[in-house]
């Protein structure tokens, strides 16, 4: 049976409509092929061989297995990633969620405080990562010289192996066993850095989601006699969840692969060799293609799971 | 995704507490507003201040070594002496700074160019037309999105050496994994669905087709989510450092991020006003742009909302 007129030149236009939407799509497609979906796969490739700008001699898992051997650089920069993770995460967050909830409040210059608190996200991160390192000089930076003038005993911040607990301890004339000893003062100082970045772009994405809270529930509960704390607690927080949740999200992605900063700030020195970094050490220094794709893979893997089981948490607490 | 929209400036804000506390709550509101706001400009004041300080003023810790509080010069020559130190690059017997502003230029024009273009054709497809595979697609896009970037680095590092497409130290290889993404398809299709259909249906009567549609009315509405995505395009590709640092090694096709890194090794860089000088001059542009544009930048991460 033959289609009637109608249904063919429908199909025709079907047609036409689908070749112009590849075509459009084509560029973009092409590019993300060429330059994200195959270098997955090849990264896998790479990271199965020894690799000297082509394969040497197939490894099966032998990278994987290097990677994760007791002993190995893998474990601690894991940790160290983490460590960044949990310390920059909690701060930022909160810091910017209180910021944008007094931002929201009626305040004279919201504008010039919300375009000169994003401004560090939005200046080169190498750049200022620099100014930050000399600010943190232990001779001539200005927190140091800050610290003397108010008194106290000046510190090396970057440079510092130890531990925030066994310093702190110590200047108490305590002594800590090693286990006690916290995160390095290096790392806590890049963790002060990336929050001075970031408040800024996660307090705009705060402001965007108190925004979209509908002013009539804020109106109705202030009837029902709630005072400040109790609005915030059962009004705004609930419906804020999604964007907390979705600001949470990217925060912890954004921590787990950060590389700039910690790059020129310590060059992973001093407890701050996150994953990132010792990816880019083994590749950029070394020539390890085949071992710094393999650590590559399982880091994506440990952020992919991260991310998983943020999904799952929020899953039972967010409020849509 | 989370979708949302930007805090409209005119939205009354709920009010902290009944009158009577209300003076205190205010003045400790602007306190911390206020300290938040000086931490995040000192080390910009900072950084401007020492760029022109004399060596000596550096390394006595002075803040303010000028009039009124002491009697030394500005050193604007700093910067001169901090483009000298870079070097002289052969080719173009340009001083080595200057040539690292024009790859940087020229690269963030590519990118700029490719990465609208191609968001602006790719965005149209996913918001209006009907096609097969339409939603794998739309996932393969994504994908790419949520990707941590260190999953591919390493290849595509790979892919540029002299046995594959051959482009280390070249700025094809600079500026292929930046020259689409997905970010400016996200952002440019959440505009193009707020365009209602039947404006669609009216340019249909009048004999217009998707690409006239597409070029005589779409992009125009969309100016300022283009102009948006082309900003962000713009500083990004400005300050990218790991890639552009992985697939160069001749300091003649390095940007200014490559560049000061480099400085920043040298003995000259380790003279903190001379550092500093550079930093400025890789800073400042961008905060201009910044300042004067600043409206879109929240909009671009607020609409779509990602990239950290």
């Amino acid at each position: 049976m033959r289609p009637g007129p109608f249904a063919s030149s429908r199909s025709k236009s079907q047609i036409r409509e689908a070749l112009l939407a590849y075509g459009l799509l084509g560029p973009a497609l092409v590019l993300f092929l060429a330059f994200t979906v195959f270098p997955i796969g090849f990264g896998v490739y790479i990271s199965l061989h020894n690799w000297r700008l082509g394969p040497r001699e197939f490894l099966g898992l032998g990278n994987y297995v290097r990677a994760l051997t007791f002993g190995s650089e893998f474990w601690p920069s894991l940790g160290a990633t983490l460590t960044y993770s949990l310390l920059a995460v909690p701060i930022q967050i909160s810091i910017a969620l209180t910021l944008a909830y007094l931002l929201f409040q009626k305040i004279r210059g919201r504008t010039l405080f919300r375009v000169v608190m994003f401004l560090p996200w939005v200046t080169s991160t190498v750049a200022t990562a620099a100014v930050w390192a000399r600010l943190y000089s232990p001779d001539i930076g200005l927190i140091n010289s800050a610290l003397k003038s108010l008194g106290l005993s000046p510190l090396r911040w970057l440079l510092e192996d130890k531990g925030i607990f066994t310093l702190i301890a110590t200047s108490f004339g305590i002594s800590l066993p090693d286990w006690l000893r916290g995160p390095s003062l290096a790392m806590v100082s890049v963790v002060v850095y990336t929050t001075w970045v970031f408040v800024g772009y996660n307090m705009t994405l705060f402001l965007a989601g108190l925004g979209n809270i509908p002013g009539e529930m804020y109106e109705a509960a202030r009837i029902d006699g709630a005072n400040g704390w109790q609005l915030f607690r059962h009004i705004t927080w609930p419906l804020l969840s999604p964007t907390t949740f979705f600001v949470v999200l990217i925060t912890v992605i954004g921590t787990m692969k950060a590389f700039n900063h910690i790059w020129v700030m310590t060059q992973g020195d001093n407890g701050t060799q996150t994953a990132s970094i010792l990816i880019y050490r083994q590749f950029y220094e070394f020539q390890r293609a085949g071992y710094a794709s393999a650590l590559a893979l399982m880091l994506s893997l440990v952020i992919l799971l991260v991310t998983i089981v943020q999904n799952r948490v929020a899953a039972d607490r967010v409020h849509y | 995704m989370a979708i949302v929209t930007a805090a409209p400036n005119s939205q009354a804000g709920q009010q902290l507490a009944p009158r009577s506390a209300l003076n205190w709550a205010r003045a400790v509101i602007y306190l911390v507003l206020i300290i938040v706001g000086v931490a995040s400009v000192v080390p910009f004041v900072w950084m401007l201040l020492t760029s022109v300080k004399d060596y000596g003023d550096v390394m006595s810790l002075r803040f303010w070594p000028w009039p009124p509080l002491g009697d030394s010069a500005l050193r604007f020559d700093n910067f001169v002496e901090a483009i000298r130190l870079i070097g002289i690059d052969r080719d173009t017997s340009l001083p080595m700074f200057f040539r690292h502003v024009l790859n940087t230029l020229l690269v963030t024009g590519i990118v700029v160019a490719s990465s609208v273009v191609t968001s602006v054709l790719a965005a149209y497809a996913f918001a209006q037309l009907q096609f097969p595979a339409k939603n794998i697609l739309f996932i393969l896009v994504l994908a790419t999105f949520i990707i941590p970037e260190e999953l591919v680095l390493v290849p595509r590092a790979v892919m540029m050496n002299k046995n594959y497409l051959n482009w280390y130290n070249t700025v094809p290889a600079i500026v292929a994994p930046f020259l689409a993404d997905a970010f400016g398809i996200f952002l440019i299709r959440q505009f193009f669905l707020q365009v209602p259909r039947e404006l669609y249906d009216a340019a249909r009567i009048d004999g217009a087709g998707h690409l006239r549609y597409l070029v005589m009315i779409m992009v125009p509405l969309a100016k300022p989510a283009i102009f948006t995505l082309a900003l962000l395009e713009f500083i990004w590709t400005w300050n990218e450092f790991r890639w552009v640092q992985l697939v160069t090694s001749s300091s003649n096709m390095r940007t200014v991020s490559v560049g000061l890194v480099g400085f920043l090794q040298t003995d000259g860089g380790a003279q903190t006003q001379l550092a500093m000088a550079v930093a400025v001059m890789v800073v400042l542009p961008i905060v201009i742009l910044y300042l004067f544009t600043q409206r879109y930048f929240t909009e671009g991460i607020t609409t779509t909302g990602l990239k950290g």
